[in-house]
């Protein structure tokens, strides 16, 4: 074929040319390379996770004591509404992200994602958002509905200022970004595994890294729809949830809970993945029932869909529904239990080695099981009539959200860290960090059960001395400045680190899966040569090749380095080349969103920039220099 | 180490399935648009026979009408079939033929729903008047809009295609978009059967008043 003499491919004229260099501001904003991709994720959802701690410590200041008034009543509604938008949409999903982009190519042994382009959209779209739903702010005010943004509540009507558009819009856009990662990351896991790893020899992350984009993709459209629909109900006056033309509030419940139990299971899974991860490493043993961990993480995808309308069990959908759905929702936590048992048999008779990373792992073991626990008390509809929207809600999914996702992804962050600097993160720091967090973790949320179970309501922004709730917001109150000089010990740690930059060498904990089979942090095009795999755990049999023959006594590890990239002659090597066009595009949708709420006049612009980045993007080459690769 | 083997990002070195990455991608895509346009179908069937105040289905939608437009966008899906078959046949002037012919389909079918819309204007039905108003537009224009992307892709193809960059070597690139536009027209099978042809004769809700509303 190339042997015909093709006609020169069209190509959009360029405003600027195309960055070349691999360094400087440039680089970053063209990059297509999933590792920096991941960085800028981890790096801008982290500044979004002190964004959201401050508001939440802001909540829990105004608590502290009885009839306070740090907050005015309309601020301490947008401080919540915000604290909860951001935690789960700009903090918890893109940190998961950036895991996804980072470890998951690594993991499968391939060279990038299958779309490194549309990874890049994925990331500016992303960040775009996060920006516009904060520009809410200084604009007349934040959204202030709740992060769930119940009409008639969220309607116009009861809501004039623009902070619920902005929170859709908002919303939206990062929805665009996270529909696109979803897709990219199935076709990934899907199609670019190394030759010999088929599904079921995939290591855990990576299998609930897939489950979790099945979940993004199939529920957040879901959103979008509820979102068009308030949107189109607030600037165009449409009737969806507008209940003197017949329309339904409670439809938006529907809709928005059919989204949203899934979307837990999208905040959980990539966690649960992260963790089935740390434990067979520092337990030095496999993962107990792997295959039984992988199932369940599919149950529980799909049973995740069933489960919505546990949320709405005060709303008088009836006795039947009720009871529907409590079945359904216990039996989610069979799935549930089936990992946690898994996990704790993992520990069982290892080796275990108690480390930052480890200790994390196991403290989410611990935290989510009450958490879920908790959840199964108000997966019973009697005793969820006592407990709806009370502080024992309030409790519950903090034990599961950061008790288990923030502690899995510190999990995380210490496990790999080596990995994607090349250093240690230090270990007396980081077990500080670990006992400050799970100390002021407990002090904070431990105490609201009793508050939720004698009836402090959530969203309340204040109460009065003679409730008897005062001891126990105080000892929350502290319990969250407590987290937040965990935060800072870490962030400490990281600087102090930085400064001796302890040398990890590729493997530092002797692990198991691919990833740590080459050199950190990994050369731009990963593996020299696509490894060729034969288990499950393929590095771990690679150094320990006795333990396939059943011989548990004496092993001897191979004397097996991690691959040398240092004499790699990189001009053989064809990444894809640097592109702007995602950059663009995410800039037009944003200033489009923008226009929907303003003028017509800025929509008009944001859709030429995403036409011009899509002409721009279809027509250019994936390499410059090969052409046949288009 | 051996630093001489050509290594390559492409999909043709790794690849598990042996489907394409964009093939698959689309098809996920799709699975993903499943669920986008399933809601907004969801909540026309729940709001249906629920609005307050007319104008009702009855009063404004015109089958015969709809049903020429549907017809034509249902043709275009075999028109496409053909494109990607001449295409990979290397028949180049039919397959430019057929694609244009699908392109002029899908403008066609615009065409209609522009008409329709302005003409339900004319008779008083907006997105704001009542539900049936709201769940109706926001539905069958979202539809329209993706109707539109496919023929603006389908446009940019058949540049391609003229200035033969896209030839039988690469058909896989017209299959893709092929995916989409059947996808698209399925849609509408699906709304034309339930906002159209089950709805056609809905009037003032049974057991209402329509003039003071409620169930």
């Amino acid at each position: 074929m190339s042997s015909i003499a093709k006609p020169k491919q069209f190509q959009l004229p360029r405003i600027f040319p195309r960055p070349k260099s691999h360094k400087g501001l440039w680089y970053w904003l063209a990059t297509v390379d999933h590792k920096k991709i991941g960085t800028m994720y981890g790096l801008v959802a982290f500044f979004w996770f002190l964004v959201g701690g401050i508001e939440a410590l802001l909540i829990r200041l105004q608590l502290g004591q009885a009839e306070s008034s740090i907050l005015s009543p309309e601020v301490y509604n947008q401080m919540f509404t915000m604290h909860g938008t951001t935690m789960v949409f700009l903090v918890v999903m893109p940190l998961s992200a950036a895991f996804f982009n980072w470890i998951v190519p690594l993991q499968i042994g391939a060279r990038d994602v299958a779309f490194p382009r549309l990874n890049a959209l994925s990331l500016w779209v992303f960040i775009f958002g996060t920006i516009l739903m904060n520009i809410s702010w200084f604009v007349g005010g934040a959204p202030n509905g709740g992060w769930f943004g119940y009409p008639p509540n969220s309607s116009l009507g009861f809501n004039p200022g623009n902070g619920i558009t902005y929170w859709v819009m908002g919303l939206n856009i990062l929805g665009v970004a996270s529909i696109a990662a979803g897709l990219n990351f199935i076709v990934t896991i899907i199609n670019m595994r190394a030759p010999g790893m088929h599904m079921m020899k995939m290591p855990v992350f990576t299998w609930m890294t897939l489950i979790t984009s099945v979940l993004i993709v199939l529920a957040l459209p879901i959103l979008a729809v509820a979102g068009i629909q308030l949107t189109a109900d607030r600037i165009y006056g449409t009737n969806f949830f507008n209940s003197e033309a017949g329309g339904d509030p409670i439809f938006w419940q529907h809709i928005f809970w059919l989204f949203g139990h899934p979307e837990v299971y999208i905040l959980i899974l990539p966690a649960m993945g992260i963790v089935s991860e740390v434990l067979p490493t520092f337990s030095r043993k496999p993962l107990f029932g792997y295959t039984a961990i992988v199932f369940a993480g599919i149950v529980i995808g799909f049973m995740g869909w069933f489960v919505w309308s546990h949320h709405m069990f005060t709303v008088g959908l009836g006795p039947a529904a009720n009871t529907a759905f409590t079945i359904t929702t216990m039996l989610i936590a069979i799935p549930t239990g089936v990992k946690i048992f898994n996990w704790i048999s993992t520990l069982w008779g290892g080796s275990i080695k108690l480390n930052t990373s480890m200790l994390f792992s196991i403290g989410f073991i611990a935290m989510f099981t009450i958490g879920g626990l908790s959840g199964v008390t108000h997966a019973a509809s009697p005793s969820d009539a006592q407990q709806q929207d009370t502080y024992y809600v309030v409790a519950h999914f903090h034990y599961v959200l950061f008790g288990g996702s923030i502690f899995a992804i510190f999990s995380g962050i210490y496990y790999w860290w080596p990995k994607f600097t090349g250093w240690l993160l230090d270990e007396k720091l980081g077990k500080i960090n670990f006992v400050l967090m799970f100390i002021g973790f407990n002090l904070q949320f431990g105490p609201m059960h009793w508050l939720g179970l004698n009836g402090m309501p959530r969203r309340i922004y204040t109460y009065t001395e003679d409730m008897g709730w005062e001891d126990s917001n105080l000892a929350a109150t502290l319990g969250g400045l407590i987290i937040a000089i965990a935060v800072l010990v870490f962030l400490g740690n990281v600087i102090l680190s930085k400064r001796k930059k302890q040398n990890s060498g590729g493997d530092p904990w002797d692990a198991r899966t691919l990833e740590w089979s080459i050199a950190s942090p990994p050369p731009h095009y990963n593996f020299v040569e696509i490894p060729k795999v034969k288990h499950i755990d393929d590095w771990w049999y690679r150094k320990y090749p006795e333990l396939l023959e059943g011989n548990n006594q004496n092993i001897k590890k191979q004397k097996i380095e991690v691959e040398d990239s240092s004499n790699v002659d990189e001009s053989k090597i064809h990444m894809p080349d640097l592109s702007y066009y995602p950059l663009i595009i995410g800039v037009g949708l944003t200033i489009a969103a923008l226009g929907v709420m303003y003028t017509f006049a800025l929509v008009t612009i944001g859709l030429i920039m995403v036409f011009w980045g899509s002409i721009g993007w279809s027509t250019e080459p994936v390499n410059e220099d090969s052409k046949e690769h288009h | 180490m051996s630093t001489n083997v050509t290594i390559h990002h492409g999909e043709e070195i790794n690849n598990s399935t042996g489907v394409s990455h964009k093939k698959l991608l689309m098809w996920t895509f799709l699975g993903s648009d499943v669920m986008f346009f399933g809601t907004f179908i969801a909540t026309f069937m729940a709001y249906r026979n629920k609005s307050l105040n007319g104008p009702y289905p009855e009063d404004t939608l015109n089958i015969p009408i709809t049903s020429v437009s549907t017809f034509v966008l249902l043709m275009s899906s075999l028109g496409i079939v053909l494109a990607l078959h001449y295409l990979k046949e290397a028949k180049m002037g039919l397959a430019k033929f057929w694609l244009l012919l699908v392109i002029i389909m899908g403008i066609i079918f615009i065409g209609f729903q522009i008409y329709e819309f302005s003409h339900f204007a004319h008779m008083g039905m907006t997105p704001q008047v009542n539900l049936f108003g709201s769940t109706f537009f926001t539905l069958t224009s979202l539809h329209g809009a993706h109707v539109s992307l496919g023929i603006l892709w389908l446009i940019f193809l058949l540049i391609n295609e003229h200035r033969g960059n896209l030839n039988s070597g690469n058909a896989i690139d017209l299959e893709i978009a092929g995916l989409y536009w059947h996808f698209v027209d399925i849609v509408w099978i699906v709304i034309f059967a339930l906002l159209y042809l089950i709805t056609a004769n809905d009037g003032v809700p049974p057991g209402s008043i329509p003039w003071i509303g409620g169930h």
